[in-house]
């Protein structure tokens, strides 16, 4: 891909996961926030911080998919916009819904599980925006920095079932989001399994003989 | 049996649901039909006036509710499980013609036509708080009579001790009762239930309208019951059956989720909903939480009916 074309992708995702803020933004501003307006940012923003962080999930089945790199120019951002979104949706839940209620917030995480599961999915996510940068890849180096990262995965297990845990009889939204992240990982791990096997077939030859090389030098880690 | 109502086509069929109103408010309804916006965007209705003087000593003194916001936050699955679908969709949903079968453990089983409860019963106004099981809360005028009145018509007989309420089963014009791809939300028709004598109990509202006007579609026109010491979900709406029973009725709430939702689901801070704390609310229209009252606040009222009861095993 040109540098152009980058840029372009790039100036796209950030206008895509800068709207629904400013659509929310726009509502409160024209006082059009509905009757439960803390209820209403919070699961505005619940809801797109779910759907960031499983577009953040998507790139690299989408890359493998579609044999093409563009996707992966867009994780770090889709990644990093998911734990903003996410912090956000703690910040209400904080100084709006409980106004620095501490002692009631802290019983809330301990006592009400979709809580616990929330808060656990935001904790995941701090190491992951933390070694965000270049810098932070190289110092990790690759290997560790993917395994560290394969936590998205987590968090996204973890959100799901907040959303699963909170979501009232009757609803199915939830259920699609699951099953989006379900689709998600199932790509990765036929895709992981497919180029394990074709490795395998690759050095058994090399295996007989003496000066094979090892198999841990050649199976590197996720991508 | 549910009440099959007579033909497939009727004047309804034909007119704007929101103009179809009691005879006393035809007036005012035809200079709502000349308002009316396009079908399905009931956002605030334009109801037609009803007339009714408040019962001052059970009513709470707080300012009510925006009526807009009364009319667009609703909780009434039979429209769809979000809270903004019944005002976008209730204009399906045809009040005239409507009956109310009241039948069972009584003397004298009886069909009451909607206006003739119009006719029958003197309205009352009466501002009560309405506590949702999410935590939220609301405070209403609603008019309409105690359900005291009604039942003792059809003189319940010794052996009856609960009272069950059905709301009208039609998909066509519930859209929330047809089945969606997970399934249906709840087992239809919708049931609610209370104790005999809890619904013998002064406060226990029939109701037709709020805010001075003909109730709105999604408010549950165009007859419901009120219960305010109870979560919201316990006062049925669209009701077209009532019945005396001997048994506790299996109750929709309680059977989609029993661990949940109780058969008496008296609002109490004390005992949590499983996932999320009772203890406090937000007033629809305040910022901050306040701290919930045993009973929604109607304690000194009823709690005397359930002397000796262990509600946190009666939830
Ligand atoms: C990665 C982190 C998180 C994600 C992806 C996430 C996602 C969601 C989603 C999808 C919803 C439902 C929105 C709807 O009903 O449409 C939601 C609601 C909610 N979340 Fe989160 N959440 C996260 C973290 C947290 C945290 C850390 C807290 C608080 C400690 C929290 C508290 C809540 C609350 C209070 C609700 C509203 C529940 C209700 O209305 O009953 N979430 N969240």
């Amino acid at each position: 891909m040109t540098r152009r074309g980058r840029i372009v992708l790039k100036l796209v995702a950030w206008a895509a996961c800068l709207a629904p803020l400013a659509w929310l933004v726009w509502r409160a501003a024209t006082d059009d926030l509905g009757a439960n307006p803390i209820s209403f940012v919070t699961n505005t923003l619940g809801d797109w911080t779910l759907r960031i962080l499983l577009a953040s999930l998507a790139m690299t089945p989408l890359g493998v998919v579609l044999g093409a790199a563009w996707p992966i120019t867009l994780r770090r951002l889709l990644g990093l916009f998911a734990f903003a979104y996410a912090c956000l949706h703690f910040a209400v839940w904080i100084a709006l819904d409980f106004f620095f209620d501490w002692a009631r917030m802290g019983e809330d995480i301990v006592k009400r599980p979709y809580i616990t599961l929330g808060m656990a999915a935001l904790l995941t996510l701090v190491p992951l925006a933390v070694t965000s940068t270049s810098g932070m890849v190289r110092r990790l180096g690759g290997r560790a920095w993917r395994r560290l990262h394969r936590l998205a995965y987590a968090a996204g297990v973890l959100a799901a079932l907040h959303f699963i845990w909170l979501a009232k009889v009757g609803r199915t939204d939830q259920y699609w989001h699951a099953a989006v992240l379900a689709l998600l990982l199932g790509v990765r791990l036929v895709h992981r399994a497919r180029r394990a096997s074709r490795r395998r077939a690759e050095t058994r030859p090399a295996e007989k003989s003496p000066a094979g090389p090892l198999r841990g030098t050649v199976v590197s880690g996720d991508r | 049996m549910l009440i099959k109502r007579a033909g497939r086509f009727t004047w309804s069929d034909v007119t704007d649901p929101r103009c179809l109103l009691s005879r006393r408010a035809l007036l005012a309804g035809a200079a709502a039909v000349a308002l009316a916006p396009g079908q399905g965007r009931a956002a605030t209705p334009r109801g037609a006036p009803l007339g009714a003087a408040r019962n001052a000593a059970l009513s709470l003194a707080e300012p009510p509710t925006k009526l807009e916001h009364a009319t667009t936050y609703n909780n009434f699955y039979e429209f769809g499980v979000d809270k903004d679908d019944p005002a976008r969709l209730a204009g399906s949903l045809r009040t005239r013609p409507w009956s109310v079968r009241v039948e069972g453990l009584v003397r004298t089983p009886r069909t009451f036509d909607i206006e003739e409860v119009l006719r029958l019963f003197p309205l009352e106004e009466r501002v009560y708080a309405l506590r949702c099981v999410e935590a939220w809360s609301m405070v209403i005028p609603w008019i309409g009579f105690p359900l005291a009145s009604l039942l003792k018509r059809v003189e319940p007989t010794g052996s009856a001790r609960f009272v069950e309420f059905t709301t009208l089963l039609d998909p066509k014009q519930f859209p929330g009762q047809r089945p969606g791809f997970f399934g249906s939300s709840l087992d239809w028709p919708y049931v609610e239930g209370l104790r005999l004598d809890e619904a013998l109990h002064p406060l226990t509202l029939v109701t037709v309208g709020m805010y001075g006007q003909v109730l709105p579609n999604q408010n549950g026109a165009p007859i419901r019951v009120v219960v305010p010491w109870k979560y919201g979900f316990k006062s049925a709406k669209s009701i077209v059956r009532i019945r005396l029973v001997r048994e506790q009725p299996a109750t929709s709430w309680a059977k989609a989720n029993p661990r949940e939702y109780g058969f008496y689901s008296n609002v109490n801070p004390a005992v949590s909903h499983p996932r999320w704390s009772q203890a406090t609310e937000r007033r629809i229209g305040e910022f901050r939480r306040r701290p919930t009252l045993p009973f929604n606040g109607y304690g000194d009222q009823v709690a005397s009916l359930y002397a000796g009861m262990d509600l946190r095993r009666h939830y």
